[in-house]
């Protein structure tokens, strides 16, 4: 790990103002950071700790909406009382991920912030334009079985890994960021990008910009939900593909419907478009299979991960099929019904 | 946040032409206050393994993914390998030598050995410290909530049935 200098400010405007030079990181939960620091991936030179500003709280706001601490822990979150009754999706997925010690640590902000687990990133005697722009991408034709299938670029087919941001893009969460140029609002679907030409940014923030909260509106996905993980063991492993989906029916028809895709894409991954196509109809497999085929539409093999393409659009025609039921996927029961 | 961090020669020289300076820091570890002083890169693992010569926690992967590193931070379980210690300022720690002794056996130490759930023993005192966290948690039920909650201890000897039969044991006994 690089020496580097440490400051533990004890309100935001210091830590943002600690947090604005070069080659500074922002300390939350480390589960990610430490770790990218001991692989010499991360090399801050600063370290501003922020574990003790005072944004780990989980608030009701008056327009009906739950906003979360950005750091709240993980299993602060998942275990909330309001989160467990207003938004289900959320807890589930978030104890879909990493363990029980991992989510004592992590941060709802750290979440956002983790960096993929792509192993050329993280193998710094391998070239990575993500870790290093310019110096080329070893997972391109090479071993790529955890690899993007959607979104990708000619530079960059890394997957976000994140459980937890692939709930938050169906529930369209709000993200909140302060930082030198004051505070902001970006929409979830906007927090994160795809690879293009520059993979070294995962996420629009801007330097020195640190996040405060995330905002879930006030809608009600609480009935008819699921978070649906499918990896390589049963527990504490990353997806190879997951789903999430938040439905509302009316009758017997789908009146409104999200579904976002994790281990897929450099970003959870929505289609409006394969939304849409299904609103206003009667659950069956047929309009699933509808919905999958406009999700994974233009999907690309790397070479080892074609198995994705099929295993993602079986996942989503299941999930679909577990929302409308109203029988979400168990997170400690992982027999798939 | 912090995307493709490369450092310039000059600000590296910078950096490692810097005197070490270290930290003050306040644990209270199994019950004694220690004050200490760290360097701020030093994680709270092998600041008990390294500096306390309390090696009951063990060193696995050092990248949180196997559990042997397991310790009580306040009550809750955390993987050490991922703190820093200083980042811990004024937190109470409790490693294995903490909750057992030799001839007074923590409850979920003697469970251990009565069911004989470990072969070499390196990822035991994780497990073991692990279990009281769910225990504290409150949130395990059954045979299949702890083997759900204890998933994120790896046991290379696979004595998983035998150590969900020994942390349900003192669950249910607790209960």
């Amino acid at each position: 790990m690089i020496r580097f200098d440490y400051a533990r400010p004890g309100d935001v405007a210091e830590a943002v103002r600690g947090g604005a030079g070069d080659h500074v990181a922002y300390l939350a939960g480390g589960t990610n950071l430490i770790d990218l620091m001991k692989e010499n991936v991360a090399r801050p030179l600063e370290v501003v700790d922020i574990n003790r500003l005072p944004l780990a709280q989980i608030t009701d706001l008056d327009d009906g909406s739950l906003r979360l601490g950005a750091l709240a822990t993980n299993a602060d979150t998942a275990y909330d009382e309001r989160v467990e009754a207003r938004y289900p999706l959320l807890a589930s997925a978030i104890l879909a991920g990493a363990s029980p010690q991992l989510r004592n640590a992590a941060t709802n902000g750290g979440n956002l912030n983790q960096r993929t687990r792509c192993y050329y990133f993280y193998d710094v005697e391998t070239p990575c334009n993500k870790r290093v722009p310019g110096q080329g991408c070893g997972a391109i034709g090479g071993v790529n079985r955890i690899h993007a299938i959607l979104g990708a670029s000619d530079q960059c087919i890394a997957t976000h890994p994140s459980d937890m941001c692939v709930a938050l893009a169906a529930l369209q969460a709000q993200v909140q960021v302060t930082g030198p140029e004051g505070d902001r609002t970006i929409a979830f679907a906007d927090y994160h990008r795809l690879p293009g030409d520059e993979p070294w940014r995962d996420n629009t923030l801007k330097q020195g910009e640190l996040v405060t909260a995330i905002d879930l509106p006030a809608e009600d996905f609480s009935t008819n939900y699921t978070y649906l993980k499918l990896r390589d063991r049963l527990s504490y492993a990353f997806a190879l593909v997951s789903v999430a989906v938040a439905m509302r029916l009316e009758g017997d028809r789908i009146a409104d419907v999200r579904i976002a895709l994790g281990g897929v894409a450099h970003k959870p991954w929505r289609r409006i478009e394969a939304e849409e196509a299904i609103k206003n109809e009667r659950p069956s497999d047929t309009v699933f299979d509808t919905a999958a085929r406009a999700l994974l539409a233009g999907a690309v093999s790397q070479g080892d991960n074609s198995f994705k393409i099929g295993l993602a659009h079986k996942a989503i025609i299941r999930a679909l099929g577990q929302a409308a039921a109203g029988t979400p996927q168990s997170q400690t029961d992982k027999r798939i019904r | 946040m912090n995307d493709a961090v490369t450092i310039d020669r000059a600000s590296a020289m910078r950096v490692a032409a810097r005197p070490i300076a270290t930290l003050p820091l306040s644990l209270t570890i199994n019950g004694e206050v220690r004050a200490l002083q760290v360097e701020p890169w030093t994680t709270l693992l092998d600041l008990l393994r390294d500096k306390l010569d309390l090696t009951g926690t063990k060193k696995g992967c050092d990248h949180g993914q196997c559990g042997a590193c397991t310790v009580l931070i306040d009550g809750r379980r955390i993987n050490a390998c991922l703190k820093l210690a200083v980042s811990l300022d004024g937190a109470e720690i409790t490693t294995i030598e903490g909750l057992g002794q030799p001839g007074e056996l923590h409850p979920l130490q003697a469970a251990f050995i009565d069911h004989d759930a470990f072969q070499c023993g390196y990822c035991t005192p994780g497990q073991i410290c692990s279990a009281q966290g769910l225990i504290n948690e409150g949130r395990a039920k059954d045979r299949q909530d702890v083997r759900e909650q204890m998933s994120g201890n790896i046991c290379r000897c696979g004595a998983y049935t035998n150590i969900a039969d020994a942390v349900l044991e003192v669950l249910e006994k607790q209960a």
